[in-house]
Formats: structure tokens, C-alpha cells, sequence
């Protein structure tokens, strides 16, 4: 019994961080509407200020001096993210505001690598708090104690803050109605830039108190990240409350989930997470909201099928990447082929996120789960390669078919996070389940059958499966399904209005692209000759996100052109530096900030404004359609 | 002047919205912007205060331009803005929508407090703690108008006050609108309604498809029927 209570009590101690960081996240969230991806590395970045603090300048502040200085150094350097970065972007879609927090990520974990090296930091203990206390034969670290009291602390002295202060009332009106809070003289900017320095300071001061409790390393954000995700949707974003008590669920369930399921333990919290989420789809505390900012595809210029010029034109370059093999090296081809293989994975996100209006955060599930289709069959079931080539992306579609139904219930953030965490239930399965999937290990030696095993060969095949792929999905998009899809998109209710089962189009776009992952991830399997836990990671559906806005969101073929630039960059940039996840982190901020409609929506606007300049033509149809926000 | 607006054109994406709107506003004088719906009168407010991204054109307030300053300077010079569709804070009580529009003391502006402005509406002074999302449309409307002379403007404009409320309320609509103007508030507003336009205005323009078309006294355009029916639903 003793044992449950402390076991009760560890993860009420967990919980105390777990609500510092969920909190800071829903404050920022309810008055900018910016999910703040960056949260995490905030929360890193506390825990090394804070180790560098103590170890070294304890004697100047004392312990709890350096844990406070560490949290308000970390609130100055989010005021200035908020006011070089995201200023910026409030007026992008929700989706480019996630990119830019995440390039944010990858930069600081490089950052914090290059700063405090690559090994794990313990911090010392917290004086006072250095002991444990005997609870019937059971030990209790005196310091989750404290953290215990501090989490309804902390919880009280925001409910003052927001209740009971002028800047309260402020950003509670605004977290409502940000123009009308202008509307009455209050200057938003700073508001904001406030609302970002206490959800910062929240986050860093949950990783500064983390020192004497776990090691601080350069990992730590992703994994409170999505921890963090997880608890704001089941409380409700941007409600205190509901973070504090969504927080404690997840820790407890945490602490006894290893008891009770040490094998599912991952997987419970997000479980329960996915029950929440559809019983009440705005979480325990939340309240139900309309959408606050449409998805990409509202600006969107007109779509219109190929003419016969332009369908003679991509098959000239078919033609020419075809010819590829008859002048190029073997690295050259194998390269060539991962281009491909991207492009197909571009294109099944692009399907799903232009088309669909829906942007998935965890589309390399999809990619993965059919890799690891490969694996099985061919390792175990011991198939010949073309059956398994038909055979493994059904995996990818089995998983869509089964996460897309829940994703699909909800949108925006929601949907975003509702992915990501599905991409995560997946990618700890296979990270677990060791026993099937080889673990962190993998499944090696999954080689091509002969027909496809010389580089040119390989190449062909993914090169062609790639360019079917294209047609098929490009068919569909100026097929009725098609433009049933882009009515969901466009207008939920008025397409509902107009007998559109919006639910159910939404549902099998997600199969569609989960499967076309799917196929994508087979072909990898057999290039890369095994499939690892991060064939399904986080980076990997980042990666597809890039490309496609990259490529320009609200284009029709922009991921193609996407895809074959970002992929071909990123190969070389990994070969050249050992920096790339700062490069590319920045990279991407400079895409979301310079050129929000990517490469090919950058040409199609050039082009049109010489069309526009040269005859006088219509000139309603030639004007883009905007939304009168 | 008060409030001279110059050569006003504002767009929606690629609607053109208004054209060329132009009027003026004395000191301590109430002035009615007459229109049907659509006819452009809550974009014209809106594009006052600068909730309206796209616009060009002169607004002078109190002998300066204000064109080019964003949203909360534009109403810190003491331009206060009452929406039509009223924005309440559903989620605040009426103390707290009040204490988001309070602002200094302005020296040309009477000054506003709770108790001043619970004694103006007294079904406000009733209902202190109440939510906003919990009170009726008429009690609404008076805190929106309560909520932004909190901000001490020196001149309010006020869109379509009277919509959607009972008589008795617009009775009491009219002897608030009249005492702020004692106080010496200026204020332009927007109606539909000519009857209720007339109990408070001292001068008119009326508003058509973004342009303006009449302006002048009440006197001026009760003797020009033809007009008020050509411009106005009665």
C-alpha cells in the first residue's frame, strides 16, 4: 500500500513541471493563437541556464536565486523571439506559425549541443531539499515534496494574476476578442509580447526545476513537447485549470502505467488522450470555439487541370529524369531514387494538407508504417518483392484508416497535435515492441529482388511509381471527389449544407495520402535495405511539411518541385555540415517569415502580375480570392 | 473641426468597398450617418478607427491626421468606437468590460467613472458581477457604450445603437445619447432608423453604395422627401 501512495506521490511531483510548461503553453496559445512548438526548447534551455547558474555562479545568487535568474533569462530571450520572429507571422495561418516555432527547435538543440556539449548534465541537489523522508518503510525525496505544493501554488498565483490584476482582465478580453481589445486603446503588441514572456518564463522555470531531479540533456524538448501536447488537449488549450488537472492525469498515469502496463506504458497516456479528445473534442476545460484562422487555401489563385502545353512540358522532364541513369553515377542514381521516394511522400501530404485543408503533424506515420509493412513481409512472410510492394503500404493504409477516423473529427491545432501524437503512439510501438520490430536496432537486409536491384533499375521504378502517383493524386484533386474535398476545405458548414458527408470525404482523403505515404515508405524500406523507429519520427513529418510549403502551400504540383529541392539540399547540407539541423531550422524560419507561398506560389504570382500588366483581360478573374477576414 | 474625413476609400480583397466618403463633425455636435444595410456605414466607422487593412484617404481628428496610426493610438487620442455587433467580453463580468476600456483622464474630454457611468445605465450598476454572455441585448448595448466611455473619448462613434432593441430601451438609448452629448461627448452615428435619428441628431448625411450622397441639417433633409425615400427604408 505504502508503495501505490508513493508511487501516487512521484507522479504528483512530475506533474508540478508537466503544468509549468502545459500552462505557459495555453496562456500563449489563448491570446496569439500561436501553438508554441518552441515551448519544449524554452523548457531545455531553462534547464541548462539554470545547471550553468548553480554550478558556477551559485555562490553570487544561491540555488534558488540561479533557478529564478535562469527562468527571467529565458523570458528575455522569448521577448525577443516574440518580437524579432513572430510579430511577423500573427496574420499567417496557424500552420506557418507551428513551422516556425519547430525551425526554432531544430535550431536550438543544435545550439545547446554546440553551447553545453553533447553529454548529460546532473545537476546538484536543491539545498534544504536534499533528503528523503520515511513513508512506512518507503522513501520519499524531501524535494517532490516540494514540487507537490508548488504545483497549487503556482496554480494560485496565476488564477490571481488573471483574475484579480488589470493585465488579467487584458488578456482575458483579448484571449476573446483581440481587435476589439485594440478597439479600446490597449496596445496588442505589448500585450502579447507580455502573455509570450510569462508563458516563456513558465516553461523555463519548469526545466530549471528539473535539475535535481533528471539529467539535463540536449533531447529533452521533444519529449516534454509532446508530453505538453498531450496535456493541453486533454485540458483544454488555453485553460490553466484544465492544465493543471490534465497535467496531474498524465503523470499519474505515467507512474502507474509502468506498474500496471510496463509494455503500453507510452501508449496509455495517449489512450486516453485519444477518448478525451472525442468525447469532448475541446478538452475537459476547454471551450468549444470556432476555427480562428483558416487553413492554406483560402488565398488560393483558381486551380485549373494542365493545359495540353504544360502536360507536353512534365512529360519532356519525365522524359529527361528518365535519361538520368544513361550519364550519372551510381550515387548519383541512389540519391536520385530517395528524391523520388520523396516526392511521392510530398505529394501524399500535399494531397491531404492543400487539398484537404488538413495539416497533419505525423504524416511519416504513414511513410513508416509502410516500411515496416515491407519488413514484415519480407523478413518474416519471406514475400517475393513485388508482392510485397503491393502488399506493405496497406499497413499505412490500415493505420489511416484508423487514426484518420479520430483525426478527422477535429481541425486546425487540433488536428495537428491529434496526428502528432498518433505519429508518436506509432513511432514508441516500434521503439518498444522490440521483441517484432527490432527496436531502436531496427530490421536490416531487406534487399530488392534482382529485377530492381541495380541503381538504374531502382531508379526507373521509383521514378515511374512516383510519377503514377502524380497523375493519380492530380486526377483526383479535378475529380467530384476532388472538389468535394476542397468544399470541406473551404467551408466546413456550407458544404455540409449542400450534402457533402464532410466527415466522411475528409476520412478518405486521409486514407488516400496515408496509403500513397505508405507506398512511398515501401520504396524506402527497399533503398535504405531496413526500416528504423525513425522512418516514423517527428523529424521525418516535418520534413514532408517543409517540402510542401517549400514548394508553396496553396499550389497545385508545388511539393513535386518542393521535394526535389528540399531533399536534394538537405543531402548536400549533411554532407557538408555537422550543423544541419540549425541550418535547417533557420531555413525554414526564412521560408515562413520571406516567402510564405513557396517556390512555385512565388512563379505562379510573378507570372500572373505580368499576365495582369500586359493585356487588360478580366480583371475579376485575374485578381487572387480572398477571404474578407 | 472636430472630425474632418477626407477622400475615404477602403477595400475587402479585391471589393471596393467605399469611395471617396468625406464628412465633418463640430465640436459637441451629434451627427447621423444614415444608410441602409450594406450601404457602408460600419466600414466607414471601421475604417476610422483603423480595424479596416486596406484603406486611403485624410482623417483628421482634432486638427490632426491620424490615418497612419494603428488601432489603440488612433482611440487613445480619445476616438472611441462602439461596434454594431457590439463585442461584448462573454466571458467578463461588466466590472471587468469596463476596466478593459478605462484610460486616463484627457483634459479636453469629460471624465467617465463606474459610478458616473452606473448612474447613466442603471441596470449596469444592478448587475456588476454578472458574465456579459448572461445579460440581455439591450443591457449589452449599454455596456458596450458604458465600456468605451471609459475611455474618456471626446468623441464616440456610435454604430446603429437602436438595432434590435425593444422601445423602451431605445427610450432609454436616446436620453443616454443626449445626456453624453451635455457632457459635451461629440458623436456620429450610424442608423437605419430616421425616427430615432431625428431625436438625437443635429445634422445628417446619408450613405449609399459607399458614397456619400446628402449632407446636411435635420431641417434640410426633412425638406427634401424625396431624397429620404430614395436613399432610406422607412
Amino acid at each position: 500500500m505504502a508503495f501505490y501512495v508513493v508511487q501516487f506521490l512521484t507522479g504528483l511531483a512530475s506533474a508540478a513541471s508537466l503544468f509549468l510548461v502545459a500552462s505557459g503553453l495555453s496562456i500563449i496559445f489563448g491570446v496569439t493563437r500561436i501553438v508554441n512548438f518552441a515551448h519544449g526548447a524554452f523548457y531545455m534551455i531553462g534547464a541548462y541556464i539554470a545547471f550553468t547558474l548553480t554550478e558556477r555562479l551559485s555562490g553570487a545568487f544561491g540555488f534558488w536565486g540561479s533557478i529564478v535568474l535562469a527562468a527571467l533569462a529565458v523570458a528575455l530571450i522569448g521577448v525577443i523571439v516574440e518580437m524579432v520572429l513572430l510579430r511577423r507571422i500573427y496574420h499567417a495561418p496557424e500552420l506557418f506559425q507551428l513551422l516556425a516555432t519547430f525551425g526554432l527547435t531544430l535550431m536550438v538543440e543544435d545550439l545547446v549541443v554546440l553551447i553545453w556539449g553533447p553529454d548529460d548534465l546532473v545537476g546538484r541537489r536543491a539545498p534544504g531539499f536534499k533528503g528523503a523522508i520515511d513513508f512506512f518503510g518507503q522513501n520519499i525525496p524531501s524535494y517532490d515534496l516540494f514540487l507537490i505544493v508548488l504545483g497549487p501554488v503556482v496554480l494560485g498565483i496565476l488564477w490571481l494574476l488573471f483574475q484579480r490584476t488589470r493585465w488579467g482582465v487584458l488578456v482575458r478580453a483579448a484571449t476573446q476578442d483581440r481587435d476589439m481589445v485594440a478597439a479600446l486603446g490597449v496596445n496588442q503588441k505589448w500585450l502579447f509580447t507580455s502573455v509570450f514572456a510569462v508563458g516563456v518564463f513558465l516553461a523555463a522555470l519548469g526545466g530549471a526545476l528539473q535539475i535535481p531531479r533528471d539529467a539535463v540533456h540536449h533531447a529533452m524538448d521533444l519529449r516534454i513537447i509532446v508530453e505538453v501536447f498531450v496535456v493541453v488537449v486533454i485540458g483544454g488549450l488555453g485553460s490553466i485549470v484544465g492544465a493543471f488537472v490534465a497535467a496531474v492525469l498524465v503523470s499519474e498515469l505515467n507512474a502507474f502505467g509502468i506498474l500496471i502496463f510496463p509494455k503500453i506504458s507510452i501508449i496509455l497516456v495517449f489512450l486516453v488522450m485519444a477518448v478525451v479528445l472525442i468525447v469532448r473534442p475541446w478538452g475537459l476545460f476547454g471551450k468549444p470555439e470556432a476555427a480562428a484562422r483558416k487553413t492554406p487555401g483560402l488565398t488560393v489563385n483558381p486551380w485549373r487541370p494542365l493545359t495540353s502545353n504544360e502536360r507536353l512540358a512534365s512529360l519532356a522532364a519525365l522524359v529527361i529524369a528518365a535519361m538520368l541513369p544513361l550519364f550519372a553515377g551510381n550515387y548519383a542514381l541512389t540519391v536520385g531514387s530517395e528524391i523520388a521516394i520523396f516526392v511521392i511522400f510530398a505529394v501524399s501530404l500535399h494531397f491531404l494538407m492543400s487539398v484537404g485543408g488538413l495539416a497533419s503533424f505525423g504524416h511519416a506515420a504513414y511513410f513508416g508504417l509502410g516500411a515496416y509493412g515491407i519488413a514484415f513481409l519480407a523478413k518474416m512472410a519471406g514475400l517475393p518483392m513485388i508482392v510485397c510492394l503491393l502488399l506493405g503500404p496497406l499497413l499505412g493504409c490500415l493505420g489511416a484508416a484508423v487514426f484518420g477516423f479520430f483525426a478527422v473529427q477535429l481541425s486546425g491545432v487540433y488536428f495537428a497535435m491529434l496526428t502528432l501524437a498518433f505519429a508518436q503512439i506509432v513511432w514508441s510501438i516500434a521503439f518498444q515492441w522490440v521483441s517484432v520490430t527490432g527496436g531502436d536496432n531496427g530490421i536490416l537486409g531487406l534487399w530488392p529482388s534482382s529485377w530492381a536491384a541495380s541503381p538504374s533499375h531502382f531508379y526507373w521504378l521509383a521514378l515511374g511509381v512516383a510519377a503514377l502517383v502524380m497523375i493519380a493524386l492530380r486526377a483526383m484533386v479535378f475529380s467530384p471527389f476532388g472538389y468535394a474535398l476542397r468544399a470541406t476545405r473551404d467551408s466546413l458548414l456550407r458544404s455540409e449544407a449542400i450534402g457533402i458527408d464532410a466527415k466522411r470525404i475528409q476520412w478518405t482523403a486521409f486514407v488516400i495520402a496515408g496509403t500513397t505515404a505508405g507506398i512511398g515508405g515501401a520504396l524506402f524500406a527497399y533503398l535504405k535495405g531496413s526500416v528504423f523507429p525513425d522512418n516514423l519520427g517527428i523529424s521525418l513529418s516535418v520534413d514532408a511539411l517543409v517540402m510542401v510549403l517549400l514548394g508553396g502551400v496553396e499550389t497545385v504540383s508545388g511539393a513535386v518541385i518542393g521535394a526535389i529541392v528540399y531533399k536534394a539540399l538537405n543531402i548536400w547540407l549533411v554532407s557538408q555540415t555537422d550543423l544541419s539541423k540549425l541550418v535547417l531550422g533557420g531555413f525554414i524560419m526564412l521560408i515562413v517569415v520571406v516567402f510564405p507561398k513557396g517556390i512555385v506560389g512565388m512563379l505562379e504570382m510573378l507570372a500572373q502580375r505580368r499576365r495582369k500588366s500586359s493585356p487588360p483581360g478580366s480583371p475579376l478573374l485575374a485578381k487572387p480570392i480572398e477571404s474578407a477576414e | 473641426m472636430k472630425l474632418t474625413v477626407q477622400d475615404l476609400n477602403s477595400h475587402y480583397g479585391p471589393a471596393h468597398i467605399l469611395f471617396d466618403i468625406g464628412f465633418e463633425v463640430g465640436e459637441g455636435e451629434v451627427v447621423a450617418l444614415l444608410g441602409r444595410n450594406g450601404a457602408g456605414k460600419s466600414t466607414t466607422f471601421r475604417s476610422i478607427v483603423g480595424l479596416v487593412a486596406q484603406r486611403s484617404g485624410r482623417i483628421m481628428f482634432e486638427g490632426k491626421d491620424v490615418s497612419a496610426k494603428p488601432t489603440h493610438e488612433i482611440v487613445r487620442e480619445g476616438l472611441g468606437y462602439v461596434p454594431e455587433e457590439r463585442r461584448i467580453f462573454t466571458d467578463l463580468t461588466v466590472e471587468e468590460n469596463l476596466e478593459v476600456g478605462r484610460q486616463p483622464k484627457r483634459p479636453n474630454a469629460p471624465h467617465w467613472t463606474r459610478e458616473k457611468l452606473f448612474s447613466l445605465f442603471p441596470n449596469l450598476g444592478e448587475m456588476k458581477n454578472r458574465p456579459g454572455g448572461r445579460m440581455s441585448g439591450g443591457e449589452q448595448q449599454m455596456l458596450t457604450i458604458a465600456r468605451t466611455l471609459m475611455g474618456n473619448p471626446s468623441l464616440v462613434l456610435l454604430d446603429e445603437p437602436s438595432e434590435g432593441l425593444s422601445p423602451k430601451i431605445v427610450e432609454q438609448m436616446v436620453d443616454a445619447i443626449l445626456t453624453m452629448k451635455k457632457e459635451g461627448v461629440s458623436i456620429v452615428v450610424s442608423e437605419q432608423n430616421l425616427h430615432f435619428a431625428r431625436l438625437i441628431s443635429d445634422r445628417a448625411y446619408i450613405i449609399e453604395r459607399g458614397r456619400i450622397c446628402f449632407g446636411g441639417t435635420m431641417a434640410e433633409l426633412d425638406a427634401r422627401p424625396d431624397i429620404r425615400d430614395a436613399h432610406l427604408s422607412l
